[in-house]
């Protein structure tokens, strides 16, 4: 690896580890962060290829509430440099990911335990009103959780391609790369379970099996024809159903007028 | 309005503050910690609104500390809440009958049922979709894959912090009518409809499980046939062990079994179910 390729894969995990905690730009998504990895090393397709195939793993993976996800970021940064510079399968790449993304998530634990510091500064900052200070520990924290993914892939990236890590990665036996790819297959129904189960919707699911059995005995059908019937579905839901007929609740609501005057902030 | 406090005339926020608003905005969890999540971003995007209405330092200091307390929403729905709070501290600095805990109370106040109604629709529908469309499109390696899914999130995004602010700074606290009234419902359960429906496609388009273990093989006109379990399975309903992989996983997810560790199993099936057959490539 080039000198100007190391230094532009730090770079790339450096923006991916900050947008991992922000999750405002979606760097971190491995669709996203592959293919910067693979454009920075000089093989575009193949990041592409690993990113969207890392992608559909990583769909379901989502901050919600204090939960936090497994750190896509990391997983997708290094396995990047483990397929393109090590000469690895994408079924490998996927099978190295995702530890790392367990990996990543302990850091993003630990960074984020850190940041508590950072919180108790910036009281500090608020009490004499330095807005200043306020931003500066904003800042720090956020460069933590950069450097969180940037120091493990420049670690990776210094020591992927030798001969002794290649033979290491060559020795797993093929049982076990064949297995992996066999459950590449499947990991990706945790992702759709993540998705089902925040949604909280229970007597929504006959859209669900609506949704499986139309893909599967209409042949043909893509992913943009069904998003369309999801769509009408959903239009033709809202229309009909009766918790949203102003009209018909009217007898109620006026049964009810003082109840419904009350301040809703209270 | 009460009498004993004099009315000041306060400046609105400019373009400018709007602008600065948002950019700080887009870096709300960036100090996120486990004592009080969000509260430094929020504190920094407040900042600009801040400096607006207050000009002495001791107001200033009691409005930064103000927003130094713990917040956690969805990202990028927060925005509504950032204009709501300006618009309630424009008000106070303008003399109006709002103390520290009204400002609290809203944040707080609109914290859940703004996660109630962003989870489902920017994590459960719109990132999922546009992310499988540019899986989809990413795995024959297509550059459009990537590009499709980075610009179409960060559109949706941008629209959603841009207005969101303009919004809720703009109807103040009326807004909490809207967050509890039937418009946004009705959004949510239309992005619940649509998202279900997708991954109910999903679990039947993207898995690929195949089972070639042999049950049945007889001779027929001098011809082994085979019968297969993945052939049984196929004649009762395709994608039947993918649908039943995904309520497994919903079942241990909701006893709170991290998702790491199923992705674990599920490599662990995946190995030993080749080691003895069960699965094929």
């Amino acid at each position: 690896m080039s000198a100007m390729s190391f230094i532009l894969v730090i770079l790339v995990s450096l923006v991916c580890g900050m947008a991992s905690v922000m999750d405002e730009r979606q760097f971190h998504r491995p669709i996203v962060a592959c293919t910067l990895v693979g454009l920075v090393l000089g093989d575009l397709h193949t990041g592409i290829i690993l990113g969207g195939s890392l992608e559909l793993i990583a769909l379901g993976w989502m901050n919600v509430g204090a939960a936090m996800a497994p750190d896509a970021a990391l997983a997708s940064t290094i396995s990047s440099i483990i397929v393109i510079v090590g000469h690895q399968s994408i079924g490998e790449g996927i099978a190295i990911a995702v530890p790392l993304a367990a990996a990543g998530q302990v850091l993003t634990i630990f960074v984020r335990t850190i940041a508590v510091f950072f919180q108790h500064q910036a009281d500090h900052f608020a009490a004499n009103a330095n807005f200043r200070g306020i931003e500066w520990c904003h800042i720090g924290a956020l460069f933590l959780q950069g450097l969180r993914v940037a120091i493990p892939t420049g670690a990776v990236a210094a020591v992927a391609g030798t001969s002794i890590v290649n033979n290491w990665l060559d020795a797993i036996p093929p049982v076990i790369t064949h297995g992996l790819q066999v459950s590449g297959g499947f990991i990706v129904v945790v992702g759709y379970a993540m998705v089902i189960n925040m949604m909280k919707a229970r007597s929504l699911m006959p859209f669900f099996f609506i949704g499986f059995t139309l893909a599967t005995f209409v042949t043909g059908i893509n992913l943009v024809g069904l998003g369309i019937l999801g769509a009408c579905a959903a239009v033709v839901y809202v229309q009909l159903n009766p918790d949203f007929h102003d009209s018909i609740k009217m007898p109620a609501a006026a049964v009810n007028t003082v109840s419904d005057d009350d301040d809703v902030l209270g | 309005m009460s009498e004993t406090r004099e009315v000041r005339k306060v400046e609105s926020l400019t373009k400018k503050d709007f602008i600065n608003t948002y950019f700080r905005s887009t870096f709300l969890l960036g100090s996120f910690n486990f004592e009080r999540m969000q509260a430094i971003g929020f504190c920094v995007t407040m900042m600009p609104a801040i400096k607006r209405f207050y000009h002495k330092k001791e107001d200033q200091a009691a409005a930064l500390k103000r927003h130094l307390e713990f917040f956690n929403t969805t990202p990028w729905p927060a925005s509504a809440i950032f204009g709501v709070t300006a618009a309630m501290e424009q008000k106070r600095a303008e003399g109006g009958d709002i103390d520290e805990a009204a400002i609290t109370n809203v944040k707080i106040g609109l914290m859940g049922p703004l996660a109630g109604i962003g989870d489902p629709i920017y994590w459960g529908t719109a990132r999922p979709i546009l992310a499988a469309l540019g899986a989809s499109l990413a795995m024959s390696g297509s550059i459009l894959g990537p590009l499709l899914f980075f610009f179409g999130i960060n559109i949706i995004r941008m629209l959603t912090r841009w207005y969101g602010f303009k919004v809720g700074y703009n109807q103040g606290t009326d807004i909490v009518q809207d967050v509890a009234g039937n418009r946004l419902k009705k959004l949510t359960q239309m992005a619940s409809v649509l998202g279900l429906f997708v991954m109910g496609s999903l679990v039947s388009k993207w898995t690929s499980i195949k089972m070639p273990l042999v049950l049945v093989s007889y001779k027929q006109a001098g011809h082994l046939i085979n019968t297969s379990l993945q052939n049984i399975l196929d004649s009762l309903l395709p994608g039947l062990v993918a649908l039943l992989m995904t309520f497994a996983c919903m079942w241990l997810l909701k006893r709170k079994v991290n998702a790491i560790w199923i992705i674990f199993g599920m490599f662990v099936v995946g190995i030993l179910g080749y080691w003895c057959g069960l699965f094929g490539l």
